[in-house]
């Protein structure tokens, strides 16, 4: 009865709704939903045929494999290294843990083409780290390989973030009885620990995927951009926008926009599964 | 992304409020102990540490004197005052935005606020190629407002207004998205007294939302301005690469790396890279004073029952 009194007496003592649900929406449609709308409707202008042989086209099939496969990579191997990261932040204590905590965030905050350029000075034959991989045969600067070096590290922090409070969060008792009731290391971790994290884990998984399929930055330095085997779906668009075909550069993003809006529904599906698991 | 960033700050805050528990005595045995700190480590070293420390090594390979030449280069000096400019533009406007939206959102209930939601975080999920590409079609020759612009003389795209039209679209939620789950979990007892007592609207919300919400705030808007600074995807798509005019801190580094002058690249990019350093040192200090506000709250209630 108190929640209902002063809900009702919120909505009549709080001043300012219009104001700012006016100028929120107003704000809203003057710079994202009016300028994302010119896409929609600039591919209206296309014939149906047009459409489909500019978005399937061999040169942007090759680009749509390099750029989601390349992200289902980097995705997984953020999901295995993030998931130890994550866990060996919250379990256990060595010298050094809170600079590394801040660290796992460098890459939201350096701006894409520092990387772009970092990593590819660093794997390119003559770098810190490609020197040593010439010699093994392995070329990662210029390859697609180079790609998914990039998109790792565009993805690294999602996991990390999203499985680090689920672990904080989770009930050490549980592991403690599984343990006591005779459950090795093994068994408790598959059993008990893992169906916990696994929410987070896919949420991190898909976070990271849908950030790394639109990446560019980072990319097109240590990518090579060679048609039909290094070049990724954003550098395309950009490739069609100098040649000043614009519909057919928009058609491309309209492709782009419903993985990413599907993906968007997928993770909120996950997030809210990820809620519900964690009984909140 | 965002998202992920206040889960975890309030989650961290949370669980580090209350829960004391230090308890150190891992199930597993020690071996696998050192062994998983030992792949996170070499994982973080060679995917982090390395790439940060070889920006600087980069940057200062020629020594001191050439660094400083590139970075007082005149078309240096002007990518990073169009940095600026953009970042001072954008960020803002956002933050104007950001606390309008959670304002509206937090403090009433509506039809339609989940919609509402979800599209302020929007173009986080769209790739910063698009984002330049809607301008291109909004501005460009081709375009919705093209030909009127022309025939009126004001330039967009390829100048410093569609840079800053571009910077705001890829930095639109950051602020909102920061504050709204503050908000929500703030409540709103300490307005509603406020404004029974007497004070008018505005002033209850500089005297009592504002100071409640200025760690947030700040958390919200030194990512905005980190992502603002350094966007190069949309900003490249509309700025049209004039040296001199159109190019920021991000473009600049693009240009002297394609001419092979890797030296200035990465002095460039070295200050970029000590942005960052500063955004996560900001980050980690509000963090830190988050958690210790949510501890004396805490404190406080357990004394006061």
């Amino acid at each position: 009865m108190t929640t209902l009194l002063s809900r009702n007496s919120a909505n009549r003592v709080i001043p300012g709704f219009g104001l700012s649900l006016g100028f929120t929406i107003f704000y809203l449609a003057l710079l994202v939903l009016i300028p994302l709308s010119a896409i929609f409707l600039k591919t209206f202008t296309m014939s149906w045929d047009a459409f489909v042989s500019a978005v399937t086209s061999p040169r942007v099939m090759a680009s749509y494999r390099l750029s989601f496969g390349a992200a289902l990579i980097g995705a997984a191997i953020n999901v295995v290294f993030g998931g130890i990261v994550a866990w060996v932040l919250v379990r256990y204590q060595f010298p050094g843990k809170r600079f590394v905590d801040a660290l796992v965030d460098l890459p939201f905050a350096l701006p894409t083409a520092v990387a772009g350029i970092t990593l590819t000075s660093l794997y390119s034959s003559n770098g810190w780290i490609g020197k040593h991989l010439e010699p093994l045969g392995i070329k990662v600067a210029f390859t697609p390989l180079g790609v998914v070096i990039a998109l790792t590290f565009i993805g690294l922090p999602f996991v990390v973030r999203t499985v680090q409070p689920v672990l904080e969060d989770a009930e050490r008792e549980l592991e403690e009885a599984a343990a006591s009731l005779g459950a090795s290391p093994w068994q408790t971790f598959t059993r008990v620990i893992l169906p916990s994290v696994v929410p987070a884990l896919l949420t991190g998984f898909a976070l990271a995927f849908a950030r790394a399929t639109g990446e560019y930055g980072s990319v097109i330095f240590i990518a090579g951009n060679m048609p039909m085997i290094s070049e990724i779906t954003p550098l395309f668009i950009i490739t069609k926008l100098e040649q000043y075909d614009y519909t057919g550069a928009t058609a491309i993003a309209v492709v782009m926009l419903l993985v990413s809006f599907l993906l968007l529904l997928a993770i909120n599906l996950l997030q809210a599964w990820a809620r519900k698991r964690a009984g909140k | 992304m965002s998202a992920v960033l206040d889960n975890r700050l309030k989650d961290k805050a949370a669980a580090l409020a209350n829960a004391p528990r230090k308890a150190t005595n891992t199930l597993e045995p020690a071996w696998v102990r050192y062994a998983l700190i030992a792949v996170a480590l070499v994982f973080l070293t060679l995917f982090l540490f390395v790439p940060l420390v070889a920006v600087f090594t980069e940057a200062l390979k020629k020594g001191w004197d050439t660094y400083k030449e590139a970075v007082i280069d005149p078309d240096a000096l002007s990518a990073i005052r169009l940095t600026f400019i953009a970042a001072g533009i954008a960020v803002p406007l956002n933050l104007v935005f950001g606390v309008a939206a959670a304002w509206t959102i937090a403090k009433f209930d509506f039809p339609g606020k989940s919609i509402l939601l979800s599209l302020i975080d929007l173009p986080f999920s769209v790739s910063p190629v698009i984002a330049g590409l809607i301008y291109v079609l909004l501005f460009g020759s081709q375009g919705w407002f093209g030909p009127w612009l022309m025939d009126h003389d004001i330039k967009i795209l390829f100048a410093v207004p569609g840079i800053v039209l571009a910077t705001i679209f890829v930095t639109f939620p950051f602020v909102a998205r920061e504050l709204i789950p503050l908000m929500q979990a703030q409540g709103s007892e300490e307005e509603e007294a406020a404004l029974v007592l007497g004070a008018s609207g505005w002033k209850t919300f500089f005297k009592v939302t504002l100071p409640n919400i200025k760690w947030g705030l700040l958390y919200g808007v030194i990512l905005c301005n980190a992502r603002a600074m350094g966007e190069f995807g949309a900003v490249s798509v509309v700025s049209g690469h004039i040296r001199g005019e159109t190019n920021t801190m991000p473009l600049q580094v693009e240009i002297l790396y394609n001419e092979y002058n890797f030296t200035a690249a990465f002095a460039i990019a070295s200050l970029l890279a000590l942005l960052a350093l500063v955004t996560l040192a900001v980050k980690t200090f509000i963090e830190w004073r988050m958690h210790q506000a949510q501890k004396a709250s805490v404190q406080h209630h357990t004394t006061e029952h």
